[in-house]
Formats: structure tokens, sequence, C-alpha cells
């Protein structure tokens, strides 16, 4: 069993706690993931690490209700336990393997939707700390769905916030966010887009006009996450690929977004019937 | 009163109704039928049974026992050389291995080797009979990476020798390819897969779940951060593979694995799982061994029409006979001679047949069996919600890639020698990491060869 040692609501949808994993703190790396189960009759549910603490043994983890799974898991509170609790998976972000000379100086961009602040903060983090010079872009629909506006704001040299429907930050898409600034001029040597698979395409289509090279984390539907069972499968470079072995981070402009797509609503309609099960892909 | 050629039937559900339940097809035999197929043996001198075993089970001295009735004799000596006969005596291909090789198949039928196995180990369980004698604790500790067959046969072995065995699995159940693989209509969970793997735990082995060798642990870090001496790595052959073709990624299509980890590991097939599982109303499983009619017995079971399609003929099917015989009561059409082409869907992306090639053999390949060639111009479609593509799987080249000193071969199998082995001193690995995709038995033969060669390491 693996305890809850902390708990906080970041609002009244979405809550961040802190579990107790002693070897996966110790070995989680920037763009992992793990599955997570509730209960013994539960589904094995990814969502990505959003930190760790190697000395107090813990990892943490931020979760939307926004189906039954992950309801499950905003109800659980401080003091309770997960059944199961396994990772890291998938590979680390690329930029772990390189030298910390190159990491220094160089421009980052992180586009950031919805949950996707919860991926994105640590590989700001481990950046920023290297000497990167790192802009956010965190966007939602309205300002509940924001997350670690605190956070991300020690981590990068600049932020900006937009959401659908302007209760905070700019009124906008990230997308509008892009455009303008590189309308100010701005450039990136590199770009990482997590968020809706929605999101990441059409960030995707828009970071291509500016040539910049953009990584994407691919939020599939899974059962093992350790390459048996296939269901995560994409199409990369006109190649299929596992997500959770082969990424979850992949060249975005590779990216078979619309067949992503496509596979990740295969369970939706046994969701609405079953009235009981949430798009996986919504908690990452 | 039976001829003595002739083999004790053994009682199994009724076809029409196992094909809409999950419960056990085989009902093994009682102590008065096991008695009868045991007295048959004629305890061979030079018994050729036990040679073909891969584990070396004593078997004609079990079967002497059952004969007597001296069940719990019948067990020890089971158990001295075979932690889970109970899966064994249900999985095993016995038709090639011990029975295969039994003399009485020369002019009538082999012992039913393999249900008296069963009914030892059932009546053990039933009877609350284990077997937990081993060595005093010697304190050196041996990790096994993965808790299917092989690793629960190294780690039997071990244990008994005074090792300090823990066991890690990356599921959140122990069992493997027991437990994700094989449905419950052939080995139950409960009743058998985890009360074995509890009589392995009896012996001290520690089993340590959702421990990711290579990523939560490195093969390093167990040596030089916990004190292990030993690796054994028996991480089974769980890539599946697909073929290829155009549309394997449309909404609908299955690897084997998935459906069968959905419907097994998280028990979708219960229906009081909170993991979903679509069968839609007509599947079609393409492949021709044990997995692809465990698939689509399961299928069946879920209530589609189901469909096998298998580019070779019946003769050369690797599935068990026995499998395939299930199978075919049970109302699955095969379509022999016949290999997909292409993956049809529609406008939304969901499957809606197979296009398929007819095949006829020609010239013997590299196994010996004729090669399927395809007739130019047969193409026919088969109408399938569902494709489900059992083709056989790889090893993980995650450990592999992750533990200095590992050499993997061409198709990804971790290069070993005969007692398991590896390049660098101290890990040995063994099971379907070694071999590719094979059965539970090997598997095991290769655990217990190498728990051998990590005590003879160890001793020097």
């Amino acid at each position: 069993m693996y305890k809850i040692v902390k708990k906080n609501s970041l609002t009244p949808v979405i809550c961040l706690m802190d579990v107790e994993a002693h070897r996966m703190a110790a070995s989680a790396q920037p763009g992992q993931f793990l599955i997570v189960r509730t209960h013994e009759q539960g589904e094995r549910i990814p969502l990505t690490i959003c930190d760790y603490d190697k000395e107090r043994g813990t990892v943490t983890i931020v979760t939307q209700a926004v189906g039954a799974s992950s309801r499950m898991i905003c109800h659980l509170e401080e003091g309770d336990s997960f059944t199961d609790f396994v990772g890291p998976l998938g590979k680390p972000s690329e930029f772990i393997h390189w030298p910390d000379e190159e990491i220094a100086g160089k421009k980052f961009l992180f586009v950031a939707g919805g949950l996707g602040a919860a991926p994105v903060y640590p590989q700001a983090k481990y950046l920023h700390a290297k000497g990167a010079h790192v802009d956010v872009i965190m966007g939602a629909r309205n300002s509940e769905l924001l997350i670690f506006e605190k956070e991300m704001g020690e981590v990068s040299d600049n932020l900006y916030i937009c959401t659908d429907d302007g209760s905070k930050g700019e009124k906008g898409l990230v997308t509008n966010i892009i455009d303008k600034l590189m309308a100010e001029g701005k450039s990136y040597d590199h770009a990482v887009a997590i968020g809706p698979m929605i999101m990441m395409k059409f960030a995707t289509l828009t970071m291509k006009k500016y040539n910049i090279p953009l990584t994407v984390s691919l939020n599939t539907i899974m059962v093992d996450g350790t390459g048996m069972c296939g269901a995560c499968r994409v199409t990369v470079g006109g190649q299929t690929r596992f997500a959770c072995v082969d990424g979850p981070e992949f060249d975005a402009y590779q990216v078979d977004f619309d067949e992503a797509m496509r596979r990740q609503s295969m369970y939706k309609e046994l969701e609405v019937e079953a009235d009981h099960k949430c798009n996986i892909g919504l908690h990452r | 009163m039976k001829s003595k050629m002739t083999r004790i039937p053994v009682r199994e559900q009724d076809p029409k109704v196992r094909a809409t339940n999950f419960d056990e097809v085989s009902y093994g035999y009682n102590e008065e039928e096991a008695q009868a197929e045991a007295s048959r043996c004629i305890n061979c001198k030079n018994p050729r049974c036990v040679a073909n075993c891969p584990v070396s089970i004593k078997i004609p001295q079990f079967i002497q026992q059952v004969t007597l009735g001296n069940y719990t004799e019948a067990a020890r000596i089971i158990a001295e050389d075979n932690s889970l006969p109970a899966v064994c005596g249900r999985v095993c291909p016995q038709e090639v291995q011990c029975e295969g090789a039994c003399i009485l198949g020369i002019k009538g039928e082999p012992i039913a080797i393999g249900k008296l196995e069963r009914f030892v180990a059932d009546w053990s369980r039933e009877n609350g009979v284990r077997f937990t004698e081993k060595a005093p604790s010697n304190g050196i500790k041996v990790a096994i990476v993965g808790s299917g067959p092989a690793g629960l046969a190294c780690a039997s072995d071990l244990a008994k020798l005074g090792y300090e065995v823990t066991i890690f699995e990356v599921l959140h159940k122990a069992g493997g390819v027991l437990q994700y693989g094989i449905p419950e209509f052939r080995l139950p969970k409960e009743e058998v897969v985890e009360v074995e793997i509890d009589n392995v735990r009896a012996l001290g082995v520690k089993i340590e779940t959702n421990v990711v060798v290579g990523r939560t642990i490195t093969i390093d870090e167990l040596f030089e951060k916990e004190n292990f001496k030993a690796v054994f790595i028996g991480s089974g052959a769980g890539l599946p593979k697909f073929m290829g073709i155009p549309g394997e990624n449309l909404n609908g299509v299955f690897s084997a694995n998935e459906f069968l980890t959905r419907s097994n590991l998280m028990g979708a097939y219960s229906g009081e799982s909170d993991t979903p599982i679509y069968t839609g109303t007509r599947v079609a499983v393409v492949g021709g061994g044990n997995v692809a009619m465990d698939a689509a017995r399961t299928a069946l079971r879920l209530g589609a029409e189901t469909t096998i399609v298998y580019r070779r003929t019946e003769k050369e099917l690797p599935a068990r006979v026995e499998e395939v015989h299930h199978a075919k009561e049970e109302g699955i059409d095969f379509r022999m001679l016949t290999n997909p082409v292409e993956i049809l869907g529609n406008e939304k992306g969901w499957v809606t047949g197979l296009r398929c090639i007819k095949m006829e053999l020609g010239e013997p390949d590299d196994s010996g069996r004729r090669r399927p060639v395809p007739v130019a111009g047969s193409e026919f479609d088969i109408e399938a919600d569902v494709v489900i593509m059992a083709l056989g799987t790889s090893p993980n080249p995650l450990i592999a890639n992750t533990t200095a000193g590992i050499e993997t071969d061409r198709y990804g199998c971790i290069v070993a020698d005969e007692h398991g082995a590896t390049g660098r001193p101290g890990v040995f690995a063994g099971g379907d990491a070694v071999t590719g995709a094979a059965t539970v038995i090997l598997a095991m033969g290769a655990g217990r060869k190498a728990a051998a060669a990590i005590d003879e390491y160890l001793k020097k």
C-alpha cells in the first residue's frame, strides 16, 4: 500500500497528493509517468509524475475529477493509501541526457494546457535550475482549472496565463499567446507542449510556422504501461510506436494527432453507458 | 470394464453451456477415476516420461502413490521438482512431453499424466497439504525479476536451498502470464494460481509487486544498494507483435495481450471490474497458437461470434490439440489458409472487416513446415467489428537496455548459456526472456537450471 502523506485541493475539482513511494521517488525523472489503482477492482490509471522528493521518499501527483476513476482518486484523503502505485514509467525527457553546459543559456518555451501544468512543472524546474531561460504559457478553460501558478512562476523567467473565458489572464487560447510572443520577436531553441490531445495538435500546427523544435507528451489509453498491451500505440513518423515505452514524449511534428485522438476515444461509448468511466487522457 | 489401453475420460463442462461462462472447462478426475487411471501405469524401469518432462518430475513414483491412495506422498514427490503442479497439470502440453513419450501410447492411449498431476495438486489444496521444508537460511540475497513461471520455479529452488529470495514483479499481481495471459476457464486464478503462488511464498520467498526493474530500480542498484549477490531475469516475452498491414491502428483492433490482460488480469470478464473491454459482435482473431485460442474463446464467452484466421492448415496450428478441439466444440469458426492483407474501417475509424487472401502451401520453410503462399486474385472480406492480433510476442528490451553486460540477439532475446548464465557474472536469465515465447513448463525448467547454476556460482 502506498500512503498519501499530503493532500491539497488546488481547485474545487483538482487535487494534489504526495504519496509515499521510496524507490520511485529515488528514480523518477522529468517526463515520466506512473500508474495507480485505488482499489482491488480498480482500473490502472496513468498519471504524470508532477514532482518527487528523494529525501522524503514521496512522489507528487495531480488529478482532476472528471470521471469515476479520477473521482475515486480525489476522494482519497491524507492517511489513505493507494492499492497500487507503480513507476516511473516511460522514457525521461530527452534533455535529461544533455550536459549541463548545453542546457545553460538555452531558451525553452513550455506550453501547458489545463492539467498539463503538472508534467510541465518538473521539466521547467529541472531546466531552470540548470540555468536555462524558461518561458511558460499556461492555459485552461477557466480559472478553476488553472493550477501551479505560483510554483510555475518560481521556475520560469516569464509566465503567461490565458483562459478560454477570460476568467484569469488573457482571454484566448495558448496558440494565441504563442503567436503573440513570436510577433514580439521572441525566439526559442526548443519548445514543449503538454495538455489535452486537441491542444497539443493545435500547438503543433502553430509552432510549426515558427520552425521551433517541439516535443509533446502523449496521454494515450494504457493498460499495463510497460509495453505489453499496445493499447497506447500511436503513429509517429509513419511508424507505430508505443507511448508507454517508446514515449510518452515524441517529436510533435511526426505525430498523427487525428489518429491519436480517435484512439483515445475508443472506450467513450462504454464509459457513457456505464456512467463510471472517465477519459483517462484528461488525468495527465 | 474398459480396456487397459484406453484412458479414463475426464469430465468436462458441456460445450454449449461453457461457451457462455468462464468456469473451468475440465472438471478433472475424482479419486476413483484417478486411481483407475493411475493403475494403468506399468511403472517402467526406464521411464521415458521423466526424460521428457522439462522439470523431471518423478512421474512413475507419484503415480504409484496415487494407486495406493497415498496422495500426500504423491504430492510430496511432485513438489520436489515442481512448485506449480496444479498449473502444470492444466496447461502443460503433455501430449508432446511426458505423455508423448509414454510407452502405452504406442499401442493404446498414454497415461493421462497431466490429469493425474492436477488431481494430486487439487487434492493437496483441498486438504491443506503444503510442503515448506527448506534448508536453514544462509542469509545470501538473490533477486528475481518477474513472478511468472520461470521466476517462481527459480525462487522455489533457491528458497529451499536456504537463500533469501525476493521476486520483483512489475504488475500489481504475481504470476506473470498465469495472471494476465491464460484465461480463467483454463486456469482459475483464485483457486489455482494464487494458491500455488502462496505455496512459493510459504517457502519464504518475498514478492514485491509494482517494481519496474530497469526503471524503479536497476540491476546495478540491486547489487550495489540492496546487497543482492545474484539476479535471475525471468521477465518473459511480453511485447505484442503486429502484422504491419494497413488499418492496424483502427479502433477495435487489439493485441491478444491487451484483450486478455483486460479480461484476465483486470477482471473485465466478470463484469465486476472497472476496466472496460470491447468485444463487439463479430470478432476475428488472427493467429493459430494457444494465445489465439484463448483470445477467441474469451471473445466467444463475452458474446461475440468468433472466427480464427490462420495462414496455414489445421495440421500446422501451433496451439495444443486439446485447445483447438475445445474451441471447435464451443462453436469457434476456423478459417484456414487465410491471411489478412488489410483491416477495413468506416469513416469514424472503427473496424468493419478484414480483407484476406487465400493461401496455399508451397515448399517447406526454415521451420520445416510448408510455406504458405498467397493465391493471386483470391482476396475476400470477412465482416468483423473487432480484430484481435495473436501473432506472438517478443521480450521487453527494458532490462537489457538498462543493464551493462547483458547481450540480446536479433530477436531481442537475452543471450544466456544452457545454465542461464549471461555475459555478466552473477546475472542469470531464463524462460521466454531468453527463448522467446514458449511454454510455462519450459520456462520453469529454465528457472530450475538457473537456480542450480546460481547456487554453484554463489558457493564459489
